[in-house]
């Protein structure tokens, strides 16, 4: 059973406009994490392209109708890249902006780990690491079983596939021939205790991938046409679940907490979100 | 008042202990710096493993290596060591019976802002349910500190029970800490508050402004929730004729649980169960939190009032 294959073709124009969405993502990740006193900065920079490209390029997914069943799937498996999430549910026209100054506070919506039962466009509840990937297989399946063109999405640190889950939701993915079905992986080098080659090293996790029969690629987390046409591989894979492995760099966009493991739970105080926008730089 | 967080003690009571004893060992799971482990792991580097994020694999080494001849402590956030890592908790820990530790930080609501996914409520009840597990739930520094040499010299599987935010030190070094003895703080004669962890300290507030209003209040810090006093339990049911259980946790299955199995079976008493009614927390501040959940004292003396008219 062969899904109709539909690739898109990449333009400047449509990289442009992925590219702008990072950049508001990355802003209001700053913005909202400003207000909120904490929550992780780090890895919801590291992963704003990524994420730009998902709801700006690749996923078909309409905010008025969040429940529709044919809608594509995307589950931030590593939770605690909330704001990134957050940012471009927003941009997206999910809910109001303002909400974002919510974050993390008494009765908001937006809790400090993704809640699909109180966030319109939140497709998994998601936080404690490793579970978010094995939601993901179970929706692809879901999708396969019910002879549905959707394409499930699934996001994991290179911290979180330490978790043992997380191979054994590869496993069945590759068993089950999920063609339907993309993980990115946020391949940024740090965990909350330091490098993940210091505290517990995944590597070689393209090896891994592989060997565990996913298509695997590698492309530069930050570069939106190389991910887009990741993304165009991955639909035209058949019989097997792609991974795409994307160099990213923890903190990306602000100097001072680019590569800083102690940038993992931290947000910036008031001063710090005024260089971080400067740096930034306007749309 | 002067504040530590119970995991600050603990950080600095693993590296005490590991001064005094060569098998001391201590693991944990990429959260070092927030468990506090990373104290241990500042002086004692070849003495200390992390397992990465990786809960059960943590506990299944910390297993091997207490068959070995090591005493481990194995810490994380409460929600994971017990939660992701309970099967391993269970099989290779408590039905072998090993000399494992596994000390938990940032239990209940007071995790705050990272929300219901993080804020373990049910911990205490799923691990005083296992057997063999000894269950500690200490008030503050000072008892934290006693209670990790405590739980060293004991042998088997303990589950120590430790909170995120600074609390207030109730009690001076020379405190008698004793495993399974619960400790009177205060004693009155018109009802009993048991209390475990950071709602001690609450208590002992109401207890102060009850005395103002002339009800006077038995305050007791239950720090071991398994084996449990039973005899101390009894005695103020007894004594006071009513009893309020405090916690930082789910009303079902942990301290209120288990004071209402006591009583119920030896010395029938009302009794009025406070904690989290068996909802799941959310994201707030730690303050905030315990005031939407009804954990302040406040709702101690209201219930206390409450509590004295079904005597
Ligand atoms: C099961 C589980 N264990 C521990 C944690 C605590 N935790 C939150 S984020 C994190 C580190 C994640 O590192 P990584 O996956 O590399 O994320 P990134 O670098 O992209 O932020 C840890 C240990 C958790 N959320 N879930
Ligand atoms: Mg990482």
């Amino acid at each position: 059973m062969k899904m109709e294959v539909k690739v898109r073709e990449i333009t400047e124009s449509s990289i442009q406009e992925v590219a702008e969405k990072a950049l508001i993502i990355r802003q209001d990740i700053i913005k909202m994490l400003g207000e909120s006193g904490s929550g992780h900065t780090g890895g919801s920079l590291s992963a704003a392209d990524i994420v730009s490209c998902l709801y700006f390029w690749e996923m078909n997914v309409d905010p008025q109708r969040p429940q529709q069943e044919e809608r594509d799937r995307f589950v931030l498996s590593k939770g605690h890249a909330a704001p990134v999430l957050y940012a471009a549910l927003a941009e997206k026209g999910y809910f109001q902006r303002e909400e974002l100054a919510k974050l993390r506070k008494l009765g908001s919506p937006l809790q400090g780990h993704p809640d699909m039962r109180k966030v319109p466009g939140v497709d998994a509840s998601t936080g404690s690491l490793g579970q978010g990937i094995s939601w993901a297989v179970g929706m692809a399946l879901a999708g396969k079983m019910d002879r549905r063109s959707n394409r499930v999405y699934a996001l994991l640190g290179d911290g979180e596939i330490e978790e043992g889950i997380v191979w054994e939701a590869l496993m069945a993915a590759s068993h089950y021939h999920l063609d339907n079905l993309v993980a990115f992986l946020d391949h940024n080098g740090l965990q909350i205790d330091g490098p993940i080659r210091e505290v517990m090293s995944p590597e070689p996790v393209a090896d891994k991938f592989r060997a565990f029969g996913w298509e695997t690629l590698i492309v530069d987390g930050h570069n939106h046409r190389q991910i887009m046409e990741a993304l165009a591989t991955a639909r035209s894979t058949s019989g097997r679940p792609t991974v795409i492995i994307a160099d990213t760099v923890k903190g990306k966009g602000c100097s001072f907490m680019e590569n800083r493991a102690e940038w993992h739970g931290t947000a910036p105080n008031k001063e710090q979100v005024t260089q971080a926008l400067a740096e930034l730089g306007q749309v | 008042m002067e504040k530590q967080a119970t995991r600050d003690a603990y950080g600095q009571a693993l590296v005490e202990l590991g001064r005094k004893y060569d098998n001391v060992v201590v693991l944990d799971a990429d959260l070092s710096k927030s468990t506090k482990t990373a104290d241990f792991a500042k002086v004692f580097p070849e003495r200390f493993i992390n397992a990465g994020i990786a809960e059960q694999n943590m506990i299944g080494m910390a297993a091997g290596l207490a068959a070995s001849g090591k005493v481990a402590f194995a810490s994380s956030f409460a929600i994971f060591a017990t939660g992701r890592a309970f099967e391993m908790v269970r099989n290779s820990l408590a039905y072998a019976n090993l000399n494992v530790k596994v000390c938990a930080t940032h239990a209940g609501l007071t995790v705050g802002e990272d929300g219901g996914s993080h804020q373990s409520v049910e911990d205490i009840a799923i691990m005083r349910s296992v057997p063999n597990i000894c269950v500690v739930v200490p008030a503050d520094g000072t008892s934290t500190r006693k209670a990790v040499t405590s739980i060293y010299q004991r042998t088997g599987p303990v589950y120590l029970r430790l909170g995120r935010p600074s609390v207030p030190i109730l009690y001076d070094e020379g405190v008698d800490f004793t495993i399974g003895r619960g400790i009177e703080l205060r004693e009155g004669r018109d009802a009993t508050l048991i209390a475990c962890g950071i709602m001690v300290a609450k208590c002992l507030e109401a207890a102060d402004s009850l005395h103002a209003d002339g009800i006077e209040v038995s305050v007791v810090d239950m720090h071991t929730i398994k084996p449990i006093d039973q005899e101390l339990i009894v005695r103020k049911a007894r004594e006071t004729g009513a009893i309020l259980t405090v916690e930082e946790h789910s009303v079902l299955g942990g301290l209120g649980g288990a004071v209402c199995e006591v009583v119920c079976e030896n010395y029938p008493v009302p009794v009025h169960r406070m904690g989290i009614n068996d909802v799941f927390g959310q994201s707030g501040s730690p303050d905030e939190l315990m005031q939407y959940y009804g954990l302040t004292v406040k709702k101690i003396i209201d219930n206390v009032h409450i509590l004295m008219k079904k005597k």
